[in-house]
């Protein structure tokens, strides 16, 4: 079988809140669907773009990474970010001609996408971005697609040489598959037009919440909040829930949240396990950035609102009558559970 | 200092469709004949940069470019009407259900023919939304990129004058980059609200200059893009199952609200 690259992507420096185990030589696990579904199209090679640790290589060949190559800078210049793709993109390059490699998975957030782009104009083959699933057909992979907020799935095969496909990872599950792995290292330069690119600052965001990216519960108000106070009840379920707050354009528009709590097309794509959407009708845009999350709960006062017809469970009612009511539920059920007097 | 916007012609709300014969046409694409279109809501802020870029450089030439079938002549008058000097209009019959391959290619040869410093994009289309041509024509163009931006600056008081800043948010950072021009950069909607076009500005755009430009005067042969060449042909599009609720409570908001928090409590979500 022919092998299939797949990108793997490191923990950030400074241990981003969606890397697996937060610490410096970590993998995403992002990596692990990428392999099962890898495993599917052909043999398994692992690219790695950063220094990675022994727990990170075992890691990966829990999930059939039979091999694995760990790519560096020929001149150790640029450890940040935009370098980590730069790298990327020419140790894809090199892997895809030399091994004559069937496809190349990334994962499909802003660094894959570039890495996916770049390496798609060098391989000249066809480009999937935002794949929920993938598997072999007659002539190379056929990648699923939910288009429309998730009102369409299509289905396109992807031709060419080396098909590039950017995979949604959120939107399925990793299945372990151990193998012994090879690790090798290879040393690439760096094209002068990601060189050009120098980081100037990078410096913390001040924010006592968690961020919409990577949470696991999501509170998101819509037009029905009505005002930047109506704010402050999302932002109290949010907090009583442990989740980020997320908003609609039209929230985010009016200041009523900051705008990097703005999910949708245009902002972020969330994958919660609980996503809380409160007086949002669910306009494509806004339903492109959410459908994937785990369990949906809406609530709007409008019954064919078209949130209902990707809510899980649909409370028909103004949030703000529905919402303390919540909130009031769930103390007194947390009351009841450490034993203690019901309020 | 030459701007280039690239504008994008995307149907307006498709999603709210009975069936998808009303989205998808017989070869499988949008059917962008039974939809209104109109500019691509997230292109309205990379025409957005260009004006916050011009407003502070007296020197500055937007040019907004589109592919799109004749309909898309809208487009482009719109963000004449935003601000942009000029409209470049790609139009050939045979670019109908080109994929990003061959949308990048055209584009990259427009640019080439127009001549840039520094292009501006939208983050993703709303109709498709790959997020992958900016940085498909940078790579074709051989020059650097910076994807989704939240601000870009290129004041003549930075370094040579021929460098743009850059700045957008990774996770719970910010980064500020530097990018020598040319460049290509591709900008988000924390850019800032495009400001209502008057209605002077909606006439005057109307008397802009558009040139229109087929396949052939870029020079690429009409059998490498379209449908025919399309590396990613569609196979099968199917509505996904619209699911009613699994739950649908309603009634008065004290009832609802504890039926909901067993839901949740029962399905160990809180
Ligand atoms: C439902 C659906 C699924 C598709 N799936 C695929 C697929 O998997 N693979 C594939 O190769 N093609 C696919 N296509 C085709 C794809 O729409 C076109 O190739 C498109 O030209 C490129 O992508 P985009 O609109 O997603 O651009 P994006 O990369 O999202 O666009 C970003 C920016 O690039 C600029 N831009 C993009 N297109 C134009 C244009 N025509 N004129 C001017 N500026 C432009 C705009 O500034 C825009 O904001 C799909 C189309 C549809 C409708
Ligand atoms: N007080 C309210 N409580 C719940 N939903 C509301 C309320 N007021 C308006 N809405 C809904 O909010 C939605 C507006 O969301 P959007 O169009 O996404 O901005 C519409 O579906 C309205 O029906």
């Amino acid at each position: 079988m022919r092998p299939v690259l797949v990108l793997v992507e490191g923990a950030e420096r400074d241990g981003g809140a969606s890397a697996a185990g937060g610490a410096d030589g970590a993998v995403r696990a992002s990596a692990f669907r990428l392999l099962t579904l890898a495993r599917r199209l052909g043999d398994p090679v692992a690219v790695v773009c950063h220094p990675v640790a022994a727990y990170g290589v075992d890691a990966l060949a829990r999930f059939g990474a039979a091999r694995i190559c760990v790519a560096e800078p020929a001149d150790p210049d640029g450890k940040d970010t935009a370098a980590q793709s730069a790298v990327a993109l020419e140790a894809l390059t090199e892997l895809a001609w030399q091994m004559d490699a069937s496809a190349v998975l990334v994962p499909s957030g802003r660094l894959g996408r570039e890495v996916a782009a770049r390496l798609a104009v060098r391989l000249g083959g066809g480009i999937v971005t935002g794949a929920v699933d993938v598997r072999p057909g007659p002539d190379g992979p056929v990648a699923v697609q939910e288009v429309c907020g998730g009102t369409y799935r299509v289905e396109s095969a992807v031709r060419g040489g080396t098909p590039v496909i950017a995979v949604d990872t959120g939107a399925g599950e990793a299945e372990p598959d151990p193998v012994d792995p090879v690790v090798e290292r290879m040393f690439v330069s760096v094209a002068e037009s990601s060189r050009r690119v120098r980081r100037l600052a990078r410096r913390p965001k001040a924010d006592r919440r968690p961020g919409v990216a990577g949470a696991s519960v999501v509170v998101a108000g819509g037009r029905g909040v009505g005002s930047a106070e109506g704010f402050t009840l999302i932002e109290k379920v949010a907090d009583a829930l442990g989740g980020a707050v997320g908003g609609t354009h039209t929230a985010a528009d009016r200041g009523w949240c900051p705008q990097d709590a703005l999910i949708g097309q245009t902002g972020a794509v969330v994958h919660p396990r609980l996503y809380l959407a409160c007086g949002i009708s669910g306009s494509v845009h806004h339903r492109a950035g959410m459908h994937h999350a785990a369990t949906i709960v809406a609530i709007d006062t409008d019954p064919d609102a078209p949130i209902f017809r990707i809510a899980d469970v649909g409370v028909v009612g103004d949030l703000h009558d529905v919402l303390p009511a919540l909130l009031a539920a769930i103390a007194r059920q947390r009351a009841a559970e450490r034993g203690g007097p019901t309020p | 200092m030459k701007l280039v916007v690239l504008v994008k012609h995307v149907p307006d709300e498709i999603v709210d469709r009975p069936s998808s014969a009303a989205v998808f046409a017989a070869d499988m694409t949008v059917d962008r004949a039974q939809l209104t279109g109109r500019l691509s809501e997230a292109d309205e802020y990379a025409v957005e940069q260009a004006m916050r870029i011009a407003r502070r450089r007296l020197d500055v030439q937007i040019t907004a470019v589109t592919m799109g079938p004749p309909e898309a002549i809208r487009t482009l008058t719109r963000a004449l009407a935003l601000g942009a000097d000029e409209g470049v209009h790609i139009v050939d019959e045979a670019l109908h259900g080109s994929d990003a391959q061959a949308t990048s290619r055209v584009l990259a040869a427009a640019l080439a023919r127009c001549g840039f410093d520094l292009v501006i994009c939208g983050v993703a289309s709303t109709d498709s939304g790959m997020s992958v041509v900016p940085a498909m024509v940078a790579e074709r163009l051989g020059v650097p990129s910076v994807c989704e931006a939240d601000g870009v600056w290129a004041d003549p008081g930075w370094a040579d004058g021929d460098v743009i800043v850059a700045r957008r948010e990774d996770g719970d950072h910010v980064e500020d980059f530097a990018v020598p021009m040319p460049a290509v950069v591709s900008v988000t909607d924390r850019v800032g609200e495009p400001r209502y076009p008057a209605f002077q500005a909606i006439v005057e755009a109307r008397q802009k200059t558009v040139r229109t430009w087929s396949l052939a005067n870029l020079r690429i042969p009409a059998d490498e893009v379209g449908l025919a060449a399309s590396a990613s042909p569609v196979r099968r599009v199917a509505p996904h199952a619209a699911r009613r609720p699994a739950l649908l409570v309603d009634g008065e908001p004290d009832a609802a609200a504890a039926r909901l928090a067993r839901h949740l409590t029962e399905h160990q979500l809180i």
